[in-house]
């Protein structure tokens, strides 16, 4: 009987060495560990073997019995692998073919300033005031220290559907608007986005349709050296750390002192060059300290609180940003332009 | 404004200030420098000579030889074309080796056949720019004063060793029309005191003025002030060339002694003048009152101009002889033949002569100062030294006294300022004898009390009245770059996004993810695209005065920019084209209202929405690509359930494929296709657009989030397939299944839409599948069977078959 089983484990390791499919494999299994398999039949047998006999050849089929299976696994484990490996060389593609495309679209460059600008200023504490855009020639004009015939009405060429209404010429009638609003308490610190309009002729640096954002801050005690400080912030927020900025008096009629920002060119870093007109500045936005006039035409006590305002024109800041050269890009919307402004660049 | 460097230190002594320095101190401290031109740059070489032979060159008709004495040991020869060249000139010769503006060498070079050792140069050629070249040199060669040395050299006698600098003023700062405002700013900038001219006692001829001359003003409040002085025996000839340097370096152009003084007084006082000729006057009175409808007069510009009655004009009683403080008539224009000077100084109100000005479009030297104004003290001053000038110049005689109208009253104007509001106001620390410091640079006189400072505003400043004024001319004088960096440091506020801007910007995120480009267009329509796709018809709000047609009246829709957007691309071959745009339309609401603006946000569609052809993926847009986008937004903005899509027409949109949109009840857009014969106007193909009321969109409560379970039941599914006519909508039936499904119908979705082979012609198969769910328990298929059953006989009382 020792001399079956092992001539069992030598036939079923030779099947099983041989065999190359799961299939056959199965076969071999059942052949040999079924139920009605050789090894079976060798221990039924035992019945008939002297007692002391017995647990020899016990344990003997046993062994023969765990070689096989153990064999079998180690070789189903491989033809598996096997398979797999096939399997997966066959699924295996060109990883450098092009993805499924999914559409993106982006911000208008003007609403990526726009943005950009409105995300600082809620930072410092300012909320987003928007206006009408035909305004009445009060709102306009005359809140804003500008009564008719005034001669810095000259400025401003202006669009009118009446004597009375217009398109607006900046967003300096949202100040009045929501100084009115406010009803003579500060503190107040709005920034205005919108567009404007002026009796220009559409060219490369002039657009009859343009964006400006107005800011405003009125409280007690506001400082000309606070819309110095504020706008220091803004430049550096939007045209990097490196730029300096200047102030130089200026006129407008609705604020007194009038200021005018330049930044330090960024082509040049400030020796020259033709970009900044050999100044080593370039002009950005103008502003000022709240015309008295202004503040009390709407409401607010002008010994008690004072303000800054500014106006800034978006087109400039998107041309000098980015290096645009021609604003009627802006309202051209040529896909090839409007696809280049990622939401994540500077 | 011009203005000479050289000229300019007559005034303010400028030692060890270049011209480039001295245009960025006043560009730092208030007038923008908007450029140094500097005359000399380039030119040397060039002198003065003699002609003394002139004649024609043999080979050339055009052409003379002249034989010119330039202070070297021969005379030289050389070829000039200009017609006015002869013999006995003085002239300005460029000698070989000689650069000129622009970059033109002189060189010695032979011209048809004929040696030329130089060129005789015109004021053009030596950069004068030619607007302001006497007019009879305009076209030749530029003849100097018969007793000029030859030999000498030419720049510093033409006045071009100067730089000029062109001041960009701002409308406040008319005080700096003039030379001597100029020198009060730049001696304030740099600490120095101001040379004023000196006017020559000049107790005239003895007559009296009053003989021959008095004024009658109709209107005081136009010509508050109205002077003249009589100059009598004048010989008119040019001025000298120191004088005529100065007109011209500032942009005027010389004419004569006379008229050439008023200029210069214009420019050194700001106060402009006008010559009349006494004889040709007319009369012996001034009469200064409002032109008559229908009145005539021919300006020194040779131009007729029918006047209106808001004209001011100076009469001799009869009839108008100048346009007042814009430009005098060439009835009586100074001349060749004059002898006898009228000279008119006046005060006239500004806004006056800007309406004369701007409805002529007639501007001037002297009505660009009038309307900002000018210093009421210098009427009489600048008249006086005028008169000094054109007897000292031309040779003449002045009748004494001055003739004049005066119901100007000039009220001083006086600031107070406290130093403790000044500093809290710029947020500097200045101490009291800083401030008085900067004052005293500015030239103005004050009083100081404690801390307490008057200051009195010289007339030279009408444009400084309040405090804050002061407080600027101290920080400018100050430099604002010594003003320190601050942030406000009052009572906190909150700086946030309204619910109405953070859903615009969700509205913004939904459609850039789902593809769209976003764009801006022009607000401002034509007539014919105003209207057109329009969700709301208004009557056109037109401007007044618009540029062109094309831009003329406010729009009501924003597709018809967007579509010429999208023909804009097409012609250039950017074939795949989704765009945005959120803008307002304009709703007339009156006429003389302000519209009702309301924000709408709009999209155009066309080309390839996927576009993967090496997988044979090339998907264009189509009517469920946009509706699809937009069912994304409504569900991002939890409008989805209260939004439905009805099938309708409007304007330029393809009658089978526009849908209205309602939100609720009302309806809030549409999307589309573009109809054809729309599309071709446009030149636009395949376009699939929607507009979309923001407002009524996004103006509401923003909805509370709140947690609902995740079901814990397994949900039953049922499929469902019907026969219906072939018009039959989809969204009916869903009504149905609905309806018949109750509450445990959780979800119904068209899963097949089928037309063709085993369906009737004019029938379509649409299959849907539902879903059902408890959220309490596990449903049974005997019951999810009830509920399908009555579904199903519902349907089929609706008419709709069940396909087997």
């Amino acid at each position: 009987m020792k001399q079956r089983l092992q001539e069992l484990k030598e036939e079923a390791l030779q099947k099983i060495a041989a065999t190359e499919n799961l299939r056959e494999l199965n076969d071999i299994r059942v052949a040999y560990l079924g139920k009605k398999g050789p090894i079976t039949e060798v221990l039924r047998g035992m019945g008939k073997l002297a007692p002391e006999e017995r647990p020899v050849i016990g344990a003997l089929a046993n062994e023969v019995r765990q070689t096989i299976a153990q064999e079998i696994e180690t070789k189903q484990h491989h033809l598996e692998q096997v398979l797999l490996e096939e399997k997966l060389k066959k699924e295996s593609i060109d990883v450098t073919l092009p993805g499924r495309p999914v559409k993106l679209g982006n911000h208008h460059p003007l609403t990526k300033v726009v943005r950009e600008i409105e995300e600082l200023f809620i930072g410092l504490g300012y909320t987003i005031e928007e206006g009408p855009e035909v305004e009445t020639d009060y709102y306009n004009f005359e809140a804003l220290n500008l009564p008719k015939n005034h001669p810095a009405r000259d400025m401003q060429d202006t669009f009118y559907i009446t004597e009375d209404l217009l398109l607006r010429t900046h967003t300096s009638p949202v100040q009045a608007r929501t100084m009115e609003k406010y009803k003579g308490q500060g503190p107040l610190k709005i920034i205005c986005p919108g567009k404007v309009y002026r009796r220009d002729d559409d060219d490369a640096t002039h657009s009859h349709q343009f964006m400006q954002i107005e800011g405003l801050v009125i409280d007690e005690n506001i400082r000309l050296s606070d819309l110095k400080g504020t706008l220091n912030v803004f430049a550096k927020k939007v045209f990097g750390q490196d730029r300096e900025i200047r102030l130089r008096p200026s006129f407008f009629p609705f604020t007194e002192p009038s200021v005018e920002m330049d930044i330090s060119c960024k082509i040049c870093g400030g020796s020259g060059c033709h970009v900044c007109k050999h100044t080593g500045w370039i002009e950005v936005l103008g502003g000022g300290m709240v015309h008295p006039n202004v503040l009390e035409m709407s409401g607010f006590d002008s010994k008690k609180y004072t303000g800054f305002a500014f106006g800034i024109g978006v087109e400039r800041i998107a041309m000098l940003k980015y290096g645009i050269d021609d604003i009627r890009h802006f309202y051209t919307n040529d896909t090839r332009f409007l696809k280049q402004f990622s939401p994540l660049s500077k | 404004m011009l203005v000479s460097y050289k000229w300019l230190q007559e005034y303010v002594d400028l030692s060890g200030v270049t011209p480039e320095d001295l245009a960025n101190q006043i560009t730092l401290t208030g007038i923008e420098v908007d450029q140094v031109k500097k005359l000399d740059a380039q030119l040397k070489n060039i002198v003065t000579g003699h002609v003394l032979e002139c004649r024609q060159h043999p080979n050339a008709e055009k052409l003379r030889l002249c034989l010119v004495d330039i202070g070297e040991e021969e005379p030289v020869q050389i070829v000039c074309g200009a017609p006015n060249v002869a013999a006995g000139q003085k002239v300005i010769v460029a000698k070989p080796g000689a650069r000129l503006p622009g970059g033109l060498k002189i060189k010695k070079a032979k011209l048809r056949g004929e040696v030329s050792n130089g060129m005789i140069c015109s004021l053009e050629e030596l950069g004068f720019e030619s607007r302001v070249v006497p007019k009879e040199y305009a076209d030749g060669i530029y003849v100097l004063p018969e007793d000029t040395p030859v030999g000498i050299d030419a720049i510093p006698l033409l006045g071009l060793d100067d730089a000029v600098l062109e001041l960009d003023l701002t409308a406040n700062r008319a005080d700096c029309l003039s030379m001597i405002g100029v020198a009060y700013e730049t001696a304030a900038i740099f600490n120095q005191a101001v040379q004023l001219p000196k006017v020559k006692e000049n107790s005239g001829n003895g007559d009296r003025v009053e003989d021959y001359v008095s004024i009658h003003v109709d209107d005081p409040e136009d010509a508050p002030l109205y002077t003249a002085k009589v100059i009598k025996n004048v010989t008119i000839g040019p001025s000298p060339l120191w004088l005529q340097n100065r007109l011209m370096a500032s942009g005027i152009r010389p004419h004569n002694n006379v008229v050439d003084i008023t200029n210069y007084i214009l420019l050194e006082y700001g106060q402009p003048l006008h010559a009349f000729d006494y004889d040709r006057f007319g009369s012996k009175e001034v009469l200064v009152r409002k032109a008559k409808p229908g009145e005539k007069i021919v300006t020194l510009d040779d131009v007729a101009r029918e006047l209106t009655e808001d004209d001011l004009v100076i009469t001799n009683g009869k009839e108008p002889v100048a346009l007042a403080g814009v430009m005098g008539g060439a009835n009586s224009e100074v001349t060749d033949e004059t002898t006898t000077i009228l000279l008119e100084s006046a005060y006239f109100n500004g806004s006056t002569i800007r309406k004369t000005s701007k409805y002529h479009g007639l501007r001037s030297e002297a009505s660009s100062r009038f309307e900002k104004g000018v210093d009421p003290n210098r009427v009489r001053q600048a008249s006086e030294r005028a008169a000094e000038l054109i007897a000292e110049l031309a040779g003449g005689e002045i009748v004494t006294g001055m003739a004049e109208f005066d119901k100007l009253e000039v009220k001083p104007v006086e600031i107070t300022i406290e130093l403790d509001k000044l500093n809290t106001f710029l947020g500097t620390e200045l101490a009291l004898d800083e401030v008085t410091a900067i004052i005293d640079r500015l030239q103005f006189t004050f009083d100081v009390a404690g801390e307490t400072i008057t200051v009195h505003i010289p007339s030279r400043r009408w444009d400084l009245a309040i405090p804050e004024d002061m407080y600027e001319e101290i920080a400018r004088i100050y430099g604002y770059d010594k003003i320190p960096f601050t942030l406000p440091e009052g009572e906190q506020t909150r700086g946030r996004l309204t619910d109405y801007q953070k859903q615009r910007h969700i509205v913004r995120d939904v459609l850039e993810g789902a593809g769209l480009n976003e764009a801006i267009t022009y607000s401002l329509t034509n007539e014919e695209k105003y209207g057109q796709f329009a969700l709301n018809q208004s009557e056109p709000i037109r401007l007044m005065m618009p540029m062109s047609e094309e831009h003329a009246q406010l729009r009501i829709s924003l597709i018809p920019h967007l579509l010429d957007a999208v023909s804009y691309n097409q012609a250039r071959k950017n074939n795949d084209v989704f765009l945005y745009e959120i803008g307002s339309i304009f709703i007339k609401q009156g006429d003389n209202v302000q519209p009702k603006e309301v924000e709408h946000v709009a999209g155009v569609l066309t080309g390839l929405y996927v576009n993967h052809p090496w997988q044979g993926e090339k998907v264009p847009v189509d009517f469920y690509t946009v509706k699809g986008i937009l069912e994304n937004l409504f569900a991002k903005l939890s409008l989805d359930h209260k939004i439905t899509f009805i099938k309708a027409e409007i304007d330029g949109m393809h009658p089978g494929q526009t849908a209205k949109i309602l939100l609720e009840d009302e309806v809030v857009g549409f999307v589309g296709k573009i109809h054809p014969e729309r599309e071709k106007a446009y030149d636009v193909k395949n376009v699939f657009a929607f507009e979309l009321n923001l407002e009524m969109l996004l103006s509401r409560e923003l909805p509370e989030s709140t947690y609902k379970p995740i079901p814990r039941f397994p949900a039953i599914s049922r499929d469902i397939a019907l026969i219906v006519d072939q018009a039959q909508e989809a969204a009916e039936l869903e009504q149905v299944i609905r309806k018949a499904g109750g509450k445990l119908l959780q979800h119904v979705k068209v899963f097949d839409v089928y037309e063709g082979e085993h369906v009737a012609a004019g029938k379509k198969s649409i299959a849907f599948t539902m879903e059902f769910y408890d959220p309490e328990r596990t449903l049974t298929d005997e019951e999810v069977n009830q509920i399908h059953e009555k579904i199903v006989t519902e349907l089929k009382n609706f008419g709709a078959e069940l396909r087997q």
